[in-house]
């Protein structure tokens, strides 16, 4: 197992006027990582996934609970744990006035690579990661996917084994996070675990072996994005109406077939659940022929990871209005952390 | 020794990127000149007051005053630099390295201690031909001061940048501590020339007594009690700050 962690709490204090208020980022949280898997941590804002991967990453202490990291003790050998870990954090990690190669000889040094391996390391990086001729830019001359790119490169230096990435493609445009994900695919067929935090369900889908949902500080579902799908009851499927005044009877016929759940009506469409969607459809359509009705579309759509968080935590990921009162959470957890 | 290595990676670290900023170069090397060139002047009339009877002219008191100032006021806002390090993820970046996390401190405040100490070297160079007398050996003991000054300064600095992480935050606190203790140390004049009221509240600043040690160096008295307990004042500052500071990033949290 790269990451063993049983039990792991962190409660942050946080000052509110007067009193002393008890935020619970994280409320017990079991996860196992194996050697060579992508895992993704998914879950809205305030979810508690970068405190969680803060405490894997010896960044902050948990309350409570215990936790082995690439074969180090998290409590008794953080320094272990760092030797080992690469860390891409979501706030960057270079200045913006330095220059790019600087920071990564330092970086390196950091972790005891010697100075002319880690020139030579780090060049070869930027080869790998697409950041030809940038190895004597100042950092902030860089473009917001090349500056990633860099902060992976830092993170990458000393050749860690396990390597997190909090939010790797946040505020990237769509080509590219595409191109992030092959990088970060590259990075697990050289042998590297890799264990990152997202709220993007496509990248979770797209990138991951395996998906760890979270939610109010707590894991509610875990497997891979194919398991988690078929978790959620079925395909949906939507049959639009050529004729308003029949919906009533088409919504008969789609609840009567075996395992069909969430039948609704709308005006002129039925929308409906059931698992196997493309199977059942031919035998529906020639019923609904056979009482005369004209349809005016049929659409069939394989579970998304949305559907499958709405099922476990009653809520959208998408809905960004709808924040959780843990929205704050993880930008106080910034502030607070230390009064702790 | 590992530590040591990592003071010096995080330090050269600092200095490439101190010079590197032509900006910063020129201001670091003008400061201590227009305080000699404009402030000085103003000095030389009242020598007489300023001596009190020591065979002293008014660089020998002056000067002792502006590299203690330096060594404080140098120090005293390096905060700001790494508040800046932290909003770019510098700070969590070195924390998430094995490195010691004294040295991720040493390093830094290695880089302001040698700052101020070329821009002390510079002023009191200069000073020379504008007339100031001091011994050579005064002169190093007097260096040494600074350099501890600047230490604790940069030390306490950097640890309160650290756990208010804001520029708001930092901007108020520092300059509601550096006030008053720029008008108690008796840096820009002496304390006696005032009444005996200010004279006794500035007994218990610190600050005066090592800015009165320094001149008691410059004067060449080197092993009098008053350069004596300039020494113990600023080797006692020294010894706070530096643990304060090495506590705050030790923290787990910082």
């Amino acid at each position: 197992m790269m990451i063993e962690a049983r039990g792991l709490v962190r409660t942050f204090k946080t000052k509110r006027g007067r009193g002393t208020n008890l935020v619970h980022a994280v409320q017990g949280v079991d996860l196992d990582v194996a050697d060579g898997e992508i895992v993704g941590f998914l879950g809205p804002n305030g979810a508690g996934k970068t405190t969680t991967m803060r405490m894997l990453a010896t960044l902050i202490k948990p309350t409570a609970g215990t936790a082995t990291v690439a074969g180090c003790d998290l409590a008794e050998d953080p320094v272990g744990v760092r030797r080992r870990i690469g860390y891409v954090a979501q706030s960057g990690s270079t200045l913006p006035e330095a220059i790019a190669g600087d920071e990564v000889v330092a970086h390196a040094r950091l972790y005891g690579v010697p100075k002319a391996t880690a020139i030579a390391r780090g060049q070869k990086l930027f080869d790998e990661l697409d950041l030809p001729g940038m190895w004597r830019r100042q950092s902030k001359t860089l473009s917001g996917g090349q500056r990633r790119r860099l902060d992976i490169v830092m993170g990458l230096i000393h050749d860690p084994k396990l390597i997190f990435m909090d939010e790797p493609t946040t505020g990237l445009d769509p080509q590219a996070r595409a191109n992030l994900w092959e990088h970060i695919r590259g990075l697990r067929e050289r042998g590297a675990t890799i264990f990152l935090t997202t709220h993007y369900l496509d990248e979770a889908d797209a990138l991951c072996d395996r998906i760890l949902v979270i939610d109010h500080g707590r894991i509610v579902a875990s497997g891979t994005p194919e398991e988690l799908k078929q978790q959620v009851s079925g395909d949906a499927v939507k049959l639009t109406l050529a004729d308003a005044s029949q919906v009533e009877t088409v919504s008969k016929i789609a609840s009567s077939l075996p395992g069909a759940t969430e039948a609704e009506t709308d005006s002129n469409t039925v929308t409906f659940r059931i698992p196997q969607g493309g199977s059942v459809l031919p035998g529906l359509l020639r019923s609904i022929d056979l009482q005369g009705i004209e349809l005016a579309g049929v659409e069939v759509h394989r579970p998304t990871l949305d559907d499958v968080f709405l099922t476990m935590t009653g809520r959208s990921l998408r809905d960004d209005t709808d924040t959780p009162p843990a929205a704050e959470t993880e930008t106080d957890t910034e502030k607070e952390a230390v009064t702790v | 020794m590992t530590v040591l290595r990592e003071t010096w990676i995080v330090f050269h670290r600092q200095m490439t990127l101190s010079l590197r900023n032509p900006t910063w170069s020129i201001l670091m090397l003008s400061q201590p000149l227009l305080y000699l060139f404009l402030f000085g002047p103003l000095l030389k009339p009242i020598t007489g007051q300023i001596a009190q009877g020591n065979d002293v002219n008014a660089y020998q008191v002056f000067i002792p005053g502006l590299i203690v100032q330096l060594g404080m006021f140098g120090a005293m806002f390096v905060g700001f630099a790494l508040i800046a390090e932290y909003r770019a993820g510098v700070i969590e970046a070195d924390r998430v390295t094995p490195a010691s996390r004294i040295a991720l401190l040493a390093g830094r405040v290695l880089r302001d201690v040698i700052v101020l100490v070329v821009q002390s070297l510079i002023l009191i160079a200069l000073s020379y031909p504008m007339g100031l007398r001091a011994p050579i050996g005064g002169v190093l003991l007097a260096l040494v001061i600074v350099a501890l000054l600047g230490a604790t300064f940069a030390s306490l600095s950097y640890s309160v940048a650290l756990i208010t992480k804001s520029e708001d935050a930092l901007a108020p606190l520092l300059n509601g501590i550096a006030m008053p203790l720029l008008l108690l140390s008796g840096i820009l004049l002496p304390m006696s020339l005032g009444p005996t009221w200010l004279e006794r509240l500035s007994d218990i600043s610190p600050l005066k007594h090592i800015v009165e040690g320094v001149r008691a160096l410059f004067r060449g008295d080197i092993s009098s009690s008053t350069s004596m307990w300039g020494l113990f004042w600023v080797l006692l500052l020294t010894v706070i700050g530096l643990w304060s500071g090495a506590r705050t990033f030790r923290k787990e949290s910082a």
